[in-house]
């Protein structure tokens, strides 16, 4: 099987659903001329003309909203952030009329669009640029929100994301665009919802998603090495989620540590703990610990970002203390 | 001989049938509209409503000017476009009583009233949130190689906002058919627009992006309304071009039905003079000075409108509130295309 970056992932997945379906189109700054802030649509202007990939200025709230529009009467936009940070800005368009139209609607106006874009933090770019919005997402019925891990689901979700009657958030990582993995030259989609068990193992769970995947993968090789075998499961889809995936594992290991990129108050974690005391209460040998950013805007100083951030060591620690080890 | 009354109607604009579509289409909307008052203070219709008389030549001047494959998008405010499209006033009627036979299924609301089969997008409840939206509708219409338009109605306030210059500056940068119409009824909820916005005339806001047409019209008047909008499609339809169409009107109930009607921010003799410019009494008052109207052909349409409305009410009263197994319906859409 090829292996190929995560961007390499996400432009043949936008690359051969516009092929397959000439009413999807790519919207946003600089992803036409530019080939794409992070290079994600490159050689995409080229292969389907100016009215297909379409770069906007910069005005978030005015771009999706006019991904909107287009999906209202029938076509299907891809929406690209050039950061979910910015997306704040559109977020009117998001959550006031993305998710709500169909609903408002009695049914009449389905909202087949994508959002898309990095989320959460990169390498010192500090507070304003360095967010993770997972959960401000999940919160809202009406979006489906995906955060692909890995090159394979990467392009799997977001195919399965342009497909979908739904307006569907893709949330990707700066710092997963150049992580490589194998991913088919063949058709396939990854089914939103479901959760992927990353790693196997039966003395604890490491529930996670999105860029922490690769954290949790990362600390379960090492934890191995001490004869602990944890459990991976990536969620991928934070909305709506794979409750049995986490269930079955922490069913299995008696043990949880959730892990994720965003901060601890009303977190992704928040939602997978309530999942887990309402149906493993009585399979826990332990309370289940978090993993998150520490509960302060993320500073630029090299130290402090990293002393904010969740890691390797952060999540190996809360594996130990769950088993008692500590 | 004596001087007689001009009694062809032919100093009028248009056929005598149209002139009376015209007038039907504005006495519905008031006659709807005063209905729609009374129920709510009956309590058959709750939460926000907010009512359109007095701008009834904007939507009925607007509206009879479109095809049916056109597209309409439009504020919290859409009682009066909605019938002037032609949705079924049962329908609405239901729908602001929150019942299943509403046009949303009892969803939406008074402020969002929608209909598929009538192109009619949607009333949205955030002030400038659907300008953007139109421009989308816009893109769309483009994107295919269509020639049809979409009608934007906002309120006055919405030109201060951000989402309306975001929209306009794409609308006009991808030359979108995309006609903007501001309904200029001077407040913004209690704000006079003197005191929210730093230009006077609303339309010269199309200055600021190149081939994009601007104009104000008198929306009292449904064939000045009419006629600007005739030009106004002239540049979307023909050129592809955006347009903001500033239409100048007044509405006569507060702003929502818990808004006094004057006394707050504005004088009942500001009321009363914005008043006598009532669109419905002057096309009514020309139609009879042309004789194109008598009085018993207006009692004959009061008549038969007073039967709809009632109609409408006994429709709605009887129609089932939603299941509750509707709560979890339409959230979201199972297949994927």
């Amino acid at each position: 099987m090829p292996i190929i970056t995560y961007r390499e992932a996400l432009n043949q997945a936008l690359r051969e659903e516009m092929a397959r379906d000439d009413r999807v189109f790519l919207m946003g700054e600089e992803v036409a001329v530019y080939n794409g802030a992070y290079k994600v649509s490159k050689g995409l202007l080229e292969e389907f003309g100016e009215m297909r990939v379409v770069d906007t200025p910069i005005t978030e709230l005015g771009f999706a909203g006019v991904g909107v529009g287009a999906a209202m009467v029938g076509l299907r936009p891809v929406v690209e952030f050039m950061t979910w940070n910015f997306a704040l800005l559109a977020i009117d368009q998001v959550v006031n009329a993305a998710a709500k139209m169909l609903y408002m609607s009695g049914g009449q106006y389905p909202m087949p669009m994508v959002f898309r874009g990095p989320n959460g933090a990169a390498l010192q770019l500090s507070a304003q640029h360095s967010q993770a919005f997972e959960s401000w997402l999940a919160h809202i019925p009406g979006l489906k929100v995906v955060t692909p891990g890995t090159p394979y689901d990467a392009k799997g979700l977001l195919k399965a994301a342009i497909r979908d009657g739904n307006p569907v958030i893709v949330l990707e990582g700066e710092m997963l665009y150049n992580t490589k993995g194998e991913v088919p030259d063949e058709d396939y989609i990854v089914p939103i919802g479901v959760a992927d068990l990353k790693r196997e193992g039966d003395h604890c769970s490491i529930i996670t998603n999105g860029k922490m995947a690769l954290v949790a993968m990362q600390a379960a090789d090492q934890l191995a090495k001490e004869g602990i075998r944890v459990d991976v499961v990536d969620l991928r889809t934070v909305r709506p989620m794979d409750v049995d995936a986490i269930t079955t594992s922490v069913r299995k290991t008696n043990r949880a540590v959730v892990l994720e990129e965003g901060w601890e108050i009303a977190g992704i974690g928040a939602q997978v703990v309530d999942y887990v005391q309402r149906h493993c209460f009585d399979d826990l040998d332990a309370p289940v610990l978090r993993v998150h950013q520490a509960d302060v805007p993320m500073p630029y100083a090299k130290q402090l970002e990293k002393s904010a951030k969740p890691d390797v060591a952060k999540t190996i620690a809360a594996v130990r203390k769950v088993m008692y080890l500590d | 001989m004596a001087t007689k009354k001009k009694t062809d109607g032919r100093a009028l604009p248009g056929d005598s049938a149209l002139r009376r579509e015209l007038l039907h289409s504005m006495l519905l909307q008031r006659r709807f509209e005063e209905k729609v008052g009374e129920a709510y203070a009956l309590g058959k219709i709750g939460g926000f409503c907010h009512l359109y008389i007095g701008q009834e030549a904007v939507s009925t001047g607007v509206l009879s000017m479109l095809r049916p494959d056109d597209y309409i998008i439009t504020t919290y405010r859409d009682h009066g476009q909605a019938l002037a499209r032609g949705m079924s006033p049962r329908a609405i009627m239901a729908e602001l009583f929150g019942r299943i036979d509403g046009c949303s299924r009892g969803k939406g609301g008074s402020m969002h009233l929608f209909d598929r089969n009538l192109n009619f997008l949607g009333g949205h409840g955030i002030v400038g949130g659907h300008v953007p939206v139109a421009a989308g509708v816009g893109f769309a219409i483009k994107y295919r190689g269509g020639d049809q338009v979409i009608a934007c109605f906002m309120g006055e306030s919405v030109v201060n906002t951000g989402a309306f210059h975001e929209a306009l500056n794409m609308a006009a940068l991808w030359k979108l058919p995309c006609v903007f119409i501001i309904e200029n009824n001077k407040y913004g909820m209690g704000t006079a627009v003197e005191r929210a916005a730093a230009i006077k005339e609303l339309d010269r806001r199309a200055d600021a992006y190149d081939g994009m047409m601007g104009e104000h019209v008198d929306g009292q008047d449904v064939f000045a309304v009419r006629e600007a909008m005739s030009r106004a499609l002239a540049h979307a339809r023909g050129e592809s071009r955006p347009v903001l169409l500033e239409v100048r009107t007044y509405r006569y109930m507060g702003h929502s039905m818990s808004d006094a009607v004057s006394g707050t921010y504005r004088s009942k003799a500001e009321l009363d003079e914005y008043l006598k410019r009532d669109p419905i009494a002057l096309l009514a008052a020309r139609m009879k000075e042309a004789g194109d109207l008598a009085d018993a052909d207006l009692d004959a349409m009061e008549q038969e409108i007073k039967v709809v409305c009632q109609d409408a009410w006994d429709f709605a009263d009887a129609s089932p509130e939603p299941p509750l197994e509707s709560l979890y319906e339409d959230v979201l859409v199972e297949t994927g295309s």
